[in-house]
């Protein structure tokens, strides 16, 4: 039979249906409801990867969440690859294809080893000393080593094509959370469930029941009932009640503020393909907002630190127990146990019970509990007190153990003795898992039993039961589970009574009486020592000790100069190892060396899973105008502007976007234009005292403005720079119709609320915004008025009855429009503003209409290259939040005489004041043809001088002008004002600068000719 | 992410909300007559507290309503939540010593992860 470690009728796994996969090309049997790891187990396949730094062989460890290195890549396709998935948490199914990673050419001959045979030059802060310290490599920077080392480092490798999987989030509210569905979890739940309170309860294996499932079936009951059956029994407790809900394959992964908890959901990755359902997501963010939360966690054993403690069949006792029970699989055929505490012990018994071989058990303590040792004795297992393992043997896999017996200071004492084994059952105590309390933010308590952390101090509503609370007794941790899910319950506002709890009979060993030894004596000087603490990142005790002699007595600091605890797994197993070996080096208590921060995420979480459907076009929601689908027809090119998508050109077939922009904007001055100006902001401005309103949040006068006309309007900030511009109509004289920028449209509405209810209360002023209400169509060009007299019924175009910066009702076919005679591009211009739903239908009719005058739609690239003909500013483009009025030489768009508007104090200061501030100007370039670049730095000669260059500003907009023939500028230049005629350079990367001639920026008005 | 009660709408998800910087600071209504740093104390200055601090929300997608809320940005405990033009009430809130210092619970900051010795007398 294949599978020699599988031991016949143990295990919760189903014999009934095999299942294969493959590991490195070669196909592993298993059964359903194994890991990849115990499968691999199963078939005597310990060893699966290769450390971090050194190339070290790394075997399995752990049996869940808690294993710190055993990671494979899974899949070789270049799009769903997967690294990093840990061996111990992946359930197998056919198809299933796992590789080794950080390894080459192949895990047994890896040519990274190297890396380990110089081992001892590579200590503590070595790439820190070598790369940036040191002098010998001074010539060298870090950037220059930093590739290397990140290749000879590194893990799995990252998918590289587009991830073809699809995910969601979710959003929950809850009564009770309950995290973790072990003894404690699935009691707090069934009793919080009686409530009636909605609970949430999250287990992240696939199956409830935690450390039950890793008991002996037949030492233990609860209520008379066998684990696996009292569990059925919660189990089917759960489902009766509608208000349950049961995670399995669900982590909960971080705690954040007010009980906000996220949960990951691996919906479909333990699913052969066949089984995965399409309609479903890969994996599920569930975003829980729970009022109360029960936190039962479980522990994680902690390995004790012992020289060459790091080869492959070395794992935790526990896990080995879990392997045994939950997976049916006796990881070893000799086990050798190894121990500070009495848990361990029962690893050696259950193996006695399932007939396999235990070598020995090598005890630290010297006082042994009686009851126990002779329960040893009777099963004929071979009890070392007072012993160490000081070294192992074994190259891909353990065959021995040396060990040493203690003298009274826990020093070695006397000769080495060899032990053959090929499998060590390692425990050095248990750590609560307190990490999910830690980010909750509450206070930790060192417990001296334990001799670990254990919550303290909660700050938010939350409680931990059973183990992660440092409970371990079966008993009192379903005791502890029923009291956090009624107390849980009573305190989310349910009404429950308690009920008699069921009596837990068990012959399993429940003690500790943990003997703490942080490192175990080799009997070797230290730099001989291979005791490794951190498995995945290849940190050593000596390291730790290295860096306190160093200096280094902050927690955090040792951490990263180590990179303990800084891998994948956070150190899981090992902070805890780590915190006692500082603590003993600098001599003083573990609480007192404190604890490293325990961050979310709890485990690596897929970083497509937290973008959940907010991917490719919902990345970031595009805004369309009414008249989207006509700009699509058509082909055109467009550009995000804000949240906007706005057409940028409307290219003919085979035309560059280039010359289509030359040819919409020559048509804008030589027959018509039409754009669509949907998305510019529109605030509708209503009360008795919107006027006064305006005139405060406004640089010029608003007072004389009469119902049917317009005014330019300049927006500051408080500290007098420029923040927006637009158009404002006066529709009656408590009724205005702000326009805004396309971008700023939310936050001046933002603005002008705030003024309102904050500094402003008194006055009778409403805002609403009737952005997304009006569709805007502007007909701009010398037959603008002809095409839209033909289109606009009611209102008389002539320009005596209907002049610039005025605006009218009219209608089109019966349809209300208001129409702005306003402009942006210096020529004749009507906006045409319609309810939005009428805007592709007014379009159109203007389309129609314009097309025998030669009516050609514009799009925003031609929009910007008209203005700037103008000498029209676009906020954020001439101006960058440190630009004022003067600075655009727009001082007339200032209003001396009227009292206070935002930012006019700061007009005066003395910053703004400063004759040397950069001004906007136009330029001409001396050779007509070339474009300067937009932001390209002007400097006052013709070569570029020697670093610090002085520069004299920067252009903010250039275009080639099909209208003037020829290219002009706009830029921001130190007393830009008074260089009029002045020649100036344009800064070119790798070039020659750019000569050109400073000039007024309306290059439609006498600048190009006073140039030429 | 926090749940905040807003004064007119009850408690919504943060993400309703838009932050809107220190609360209480009156826009002066004599700035004419205000020297450069008086005028910039106003424009450019605020504080940057370690504990209570009062604040000022905006429930942008709810009732687009400003308000003011006590918070301790030590812990991000909510003491408080109070309309525009209301005077700060009264809170009892767990306060950083010193500047320097630490609230006693709730930052997560290395000085509050583990029990002191009297906290643990006392519990």
């Amino acid at each position: 039979m294949s599978q020699p470690y599988r031991i016949p009728g143990r295990g919760l796994i189903n014999r009934d249906r095999s299942v294969s996969f493959t590991f490195d090309g070669r196909e592993i049997p298993g059964y359903e409801g194994d890991t990849i790891a115990s499968a691999l187990l199963a078939n005597g396949e310990i060893m699966v990867g290769r450390s971090f730094k050194y190339h070290r062989p790394r075997g399995i460890v752990g049996a869940g969440g808690d294993d710190p290195a055993a990671m494979v890549q899974i899949g070789s396709d270049p799009a769903s690859t997967d690294p990093n998935v840990m061996v111990t948490t992946r359930e197998i199914h056919a198809g299933l294809e796992a590789r080794s990673q950080n390894c080459w050419p192949s895990l047994k001959h890896d040519v990274g080893v190297l890396n380990d045979v110089f081992m001892r030059f590579f200590p503590a802060g070595f790439y820190y000393k070598t790369f940036m310290g040191s002098d010998r490599f001074r010539w060298l920077n870090w950037m220059t080593f930093e590739p290397f080392i990140r290749r000879a480092a590194g893990l799995g490798k990252s998918p590289t094509k587009p991830d073809p999987d699809s995910y969601e989030s979710v959003n929950r509210h809850c009564d009770v959370l309950v995290i973790g569905a072990g003894p404690a979890g699935l009691a707090a739940a069934a009793n919080a469930a009686r409530s009636g309170a909605r609970v949430i309860l999250v287990e992240e294996t696939d199956r409830l029941g935690g450390s039950l499932n890793a008991t002996d079936p037949d030492g233990t009951t609860i209520g008379g009932k066998a684990p696996a059956d009292w569990i059925a029994d919660q189990t089917a407790k759960l489902a009766e009640h509608p208000e349950v809900t049961v995670l399995t394959q669900t982590t909960a992964f971080g705690y954040y503020a007010m009980n906000f908890v996220g949960l990951i959901e691996r919906v479909k990755d333990h699913l052969p393909e066949h089984r995965r359902d399409r309609r479903q997501p890969r994996q599920r963010v569930w975003r829980v907002r729970a009022k109360q939360v029960v936190l039962a966690t479980g522990a994680i054993e902690r390995p004790l630190v012992f020289n060459e403690n790091d080869r492959p069949g070395i794992m935790l006792a526990g896990a080995v127990r879990t392997f045994l029970n939950r997976y049916g699989v006796l990881a070893g055929k000799r086990v050798l146990i190894f121990t500070n505490n009495d848990s361990a012990w029962q690893t050696a018994f259950d193996i006695r019970a399932a007939g396999g071989e235990v070598a020995g058990i090598v005890d630290l303590r010297r006082e042994l509990n009686e009851a126990m040792a002779l329960r040893a004795l009777k099963a004929g297992i071979a009890v070392y007190p007072r012993t160490a393992i000081v070294g192992t043997h074994g190259r891909h896999r353990i065959d021995s153990a040396f060990v040493s017996s203690l003298d009274d200071n826990g020093n070695v004492r006397g000769s080495r003795s060899r032990i053959e084994c090929d499998l060590i059952a390692v425990s050095g105590g248990w750590n609560p898992n307190v990490a999910l309390f830690a980010q909750s933010r509450g206070k930790l308590k060192w417990d001296e039993e334990l001799a670990s952390f254990r919550p303290g101090l909660s700050w938010q509503q939350e409680r931990s039961a059973g183990a992660c609370n440092g409970t371990l007794e079966l008993q009192e941790v379903l005791a502890e589970g029923s009291k956090a899910g009624l107390e849980a319950a009573r305190a989310a506002d349910f009404t429950v009574r308690a009920i008699r709890q069921p009596e837990v009979r068990t012959d399993a060993v429940e003690t500790l009486n943990l003997v703490p030894v942080w490192q175990v004596p080799s009997g070797l000087p230290r730099e001989k020592t291979k005791a490794f603490v951190d498995l995945q990142d290849d940190v050593k005790a000596s390291d730790l000790q290295l860096a306190t002699e160093e200096g280094y007595d902050s927690v955090e600091h040792t951490k990263r100069y180590t990179t303990q605890g800084m891998g994948t797994d956070q150190g899981k197993i090992s902070n805890v190892n780590a915190f006692g070996i500082m603590a003993e080096a600098r001599g003083i208590t573990v609480p007192e060396v404190g604890t490293t921060t325990f961050r979310q995420p709890y485990r690596p979480v897929t970083i497509g899973a937290l973008g959940g459907q907010h991917v490719g076009a919902h990345f970031m929601p595009r805004r369309g105008t009414p008249m989207h689908a006509w700009h699509l027809e058509q082909k055109a090119i467009f550009e995000p502007v804000g949240d906007w998508l706005r057409a940028r050109a409307y290219p003919k077939p085979g035309e560059s976007f280039h010359d289509a922009v030359q040819r919409e904007a020559k048509a804008a001055r030589t027959t018509a234009g039409i754009l669509d100006a949907t998305t510019l902001g529109k605030i509708d401005i209503r009360g008795k005292d919107a006027r006064t309103f305006l005139n405060r949040v406004y640089t010029n006068a608003w007072s004389k403005l009469a119902p049917g006309r317009c005014r330019y309007g300049l927006m500051l900030g408080e500290d007098g720079m420029v923040s927006d511009d637009g158009v404002t109509a006066c529709i009656a004289d408590d009724h205005f119709h702000m326009t805004t920028t396309t971008g700023g449209a939310a936050s001046v509405l933002q603005k002008l609320e705030d003024y309102l209810q904050t500094e402003w209360p008194d006055l009778d002023v409403w805002l609403t915004t009737v952005t997304e209400q009006w569709a805007v169509a502007a007909v701009c060009g010398p037959k603008a008025e002809e095409i839209v007299a033909s289109v606009v019924e009611g209102i008389d175009l002539d320009p005596e009855e209907f002049p610039f910066m005025t605006w009218q009702d009219g209608t089109v076919g019966g349809i209300p429009v208001r129409v702005f005679r306003v402009s942006f591009t210096g020529e004749t211009s009507y906006e045409i503003n319609i309810p939005a739903t009428y805007g592709r239908w007014l379009w159109e009719e203007l389309i129609a209409a314009g097309k025998p005058h030669g009516l050609t739609p514009y799009g925003t690239e031609a929009m910007h290259l008209l203005r700037a003909e103008k000498g029209f500013i676009i906020v954020g483009q001439e101006t960058d939040g440190t630009v004022t009025p003067g600075d655009l030489r727009m001082d007339w768009a200032v209003a001396k005489k009227k009292g206070d508007f935002i930012g006019k104090r700061s007009l005066s200061r003395s910053d703004t004041v400063r004759d040397d501030r950069k001004q906007l100007v136009g330029l001409l370039t001396v050779d007509g043809d070339h474009v300067p670049m937009e932001g390209a730095q002007i400097i006052g000669t013709p070569e570029e001088p020697a670093p610090p260059v002085p520069m004299l500003g920067h252009v903010t907009s250039a275009y080639f002008s099909p209208n003037l023939g020829r290219s002009i500028a706009m830029a921001m230049v130190k007393r830009g004002g008074q260089r009029m005629g002045e020649t100036v350079w344009i800064a070119r990367l790798g070039d020659k600068p750019v000569p050109a001639k400073i000039v007024h920026y309306d290059f439609l008005g006498d600048a190009v000719g006073e140039a030429a | 992410m926090f749940v905040i009660d807003c004064p007119n709408c009850g408690a919504r998800d943060q993400s309703e909300f838009t932050y809107a910087g220190e609360a209480h600071i009156a826009r002066p209504t004599d700035s004419e007559n205000m020297t450069d740093a008086e005028w910039a104390e106003f424009v450019f200055m605020r504080t940057n507290t370690k504990g209570l601090f009062a604040e000022r929300w905006w429930h942008a997608t709810g009732c687009r309503k400003f308000f003011n809320m006590l918070r301790n940005t030590a812990t991000d405990e909510i003491h408080a939540v109070y309309r525009i033009g209301e005077k700060p009430p009264k809170v009892t809130a767990d306060l950083p010593a010193t500047p320097a210092g630490e609230a006693s619970i709730g930052s997560g900051n290395d000085a509050v992860k583990i029990m002191t010795r009297d906290e643990e007398a006392a519990s």
